[in-house]
């Protein structure tokens, strides 16, 4: 077992960006941090800055003027970073998908490490996914 | 010489202080967590973030590299020598040299230094507005920090070591048993908060309106360094207190429990006091701290 894996998944510093959401899955995220579901349980920990952090989790339709933007944010995190999309508008586009600003899906800009559908999730959906992230990290190495 | 060594990098300094510290700060995060109906994180965890941060890739802003890395080393090397010659003092206070109380007061400034030069050499504006207030925040608490450590080396006699003033605590009872030492307890641990950059005087890492402010361009290894430097000022400043002003009793166990007090009293005025705003803590310090504490200077300077 990697000793610097098994740290990255007890510890995982969370950075939240918003690509045009409407604000749903953003008030799904933020449950994550109340005493019902506390995540911190885990380790895991809301940051303001890209630079700490080990996941972007990403919600939202990606309009023209987001997909610069994100690309950029991505960039600047620090590398092993998994990229989380959160809601059906980043699995996608869900009803913006014929709209004329929204060209392409998420995982077709950055490189999606995990799915997590739902209008918006539920907080245990995304608990439920985090775990799968991290089985899925600890058996890829 | 191996002796002062193996003080500076294990027993009472660098490895000793770093696991007590971290263990202080998953203690704070766990008290955070129950007071606000939460279960709180496992006791490795401080542990785990910073061996995740020396696994993490470390970014380097195109100017000043050189600054952006040596800056927390700074801070980091000096914290260690404050653990040092705290722990040393504990252990066998008749060891110390004159005047380390005076390098000590001095040693603890450079971690907010440290912080400063980081984060000016990053150049990223928001990092420049926390570097701001992180120096203006100085200027706040240490005339009042200052202060009340003269009301205690007025109280033993105008010692300036830290042995005589545990021997002087030794005869005659802890200082803050006396009007003037009660005083000048809760001075500086007000201002201890300040140092510790915890949440009544946060505003120079404010991660909800600057982003993390001073570190925010840090990652990885440097992050990692500025972490354990916060861990270590959970460590020291309360060991300090305890030296200045609860330093009859100086068994082990004692000293673990006064410790643990301090710590529990740092943490619940953090999670029961709103943010204020650096004009607010500027005014605040210069005002009533300050007044008590030549109030306390005063008194001391009489005998109470």
């Amino acid at each position: 077992m990697d000793f610097k894996l098994s740290a990255l998944t007890k510890s995982i510093w969370v950075f939240h960006v918003s690509a045009g959401s409407c604000n749903n899955c953003d008030i799904e995220i933020l449950d994550l941090l109340t005493p019902r579901h506390d995540v911190e349980r885990f380790g895991i920990q809301l940051v303001g800055s890209v630079r700490h952090a080990d996941a972007l989790l990403i919600t939202g339709a990606m309009n023209k003027k987001a997909v610069v933007r994100m690309k950029k944010i991505y960039e600047q995190a620090p590398k092993p970073c998994v990229v989380v999309a959160v809601g059906q508008c980043a699995l996608s586009r869900h009803l913006f998908r014929y709209s004329y600003n929204v060209e392409e899906p998420l995982d077709k800009i950055l490189p999606v490490d995990l799915y997590i559908p739902g209008c918006p999730p539920k907080p245990e959906a995304m608990i439920d996914g985090i775990v799968k992230l991290v089985n899925k990290l600890k058996s890829k190495k | 010489m191996l002796n002062i060594i193996f003080n500076y990098l294990i027993f009472p300094g660098f490895l000793f202080s770093v696991c007590i510290g971290l263990i202080a700060g998953w203690f704070d995060r766990k008290v955070t967590a129950r007071l606000q109906w939460r279960k709180g994180p496992p006791w490795y965890q401080n542990f785990a973030d910073i061996l995740k941060l020396l696994g993490k890739e470390t970014i380097l802003p195109s100017s000043a590299k050189l600054t952006f890395l040596l800056a927390p080393c700074l801070g980091l090397a000096s914290l260690v020598l404050v653990a040092t010659i705290l722990g040393r003092n504990i252990i066998s206070p008749s060891q110390g040299f004159s005047g380390d109380l005076v390098v000590v007061l001095y040693l603890l400034v450079i971690p907010a230094i440290s912080l400063i030069l980081g984060a000016s050499a990053s150049r990223n504006p928001l990092a420049s507005v926390g570097a701001s207030r992180e120096m203006k925040l100085i200027l706040a608490y240490e005339l009042p920090f200052i202060l009340s450590i003269i009301a205690i080396i007025i109280k033993s006699g105008g010692a300036i070591q830290f042995g005589t003033i545990l021997n002087h605590q030794a005869l005659f009872g802890s200082n803050i048993f006396s009007w003037s030492g009660l005083i000048a307890f809760l001075v500086s641990v007000l201002c201890i908060q300040a140092k510790l950059g915890f949440v009544p005087f946060d505003v120079s890492e404010a991660e909800q309106e600057i982003m993390g402010g001073v570190l925010i361009e840090y990652s990885g290894l440097p992050l990692a360094i500025f972490k354990l430097i916060k861990a270590m000022l959970l460590y020291t400043l309360p060991v300090l207190l305890i030296i200045l002003f609860l330093g009859q009793n100086l068994t082990m166990l004692s000293v673990i429990g006064k410790f643990i007090a301090l710590l529990i009293v740092i943490i619940l005025i953090k999670n029961t006091s709103p943010r204020l705003r650096i004009d607010q803590s500027l005014r605040f310090f210069w005002r009533i701290p300050t007044l008590l504490a030549i109030l306390a200077v005063i008194l001391g300077y009489f005998g109470l």
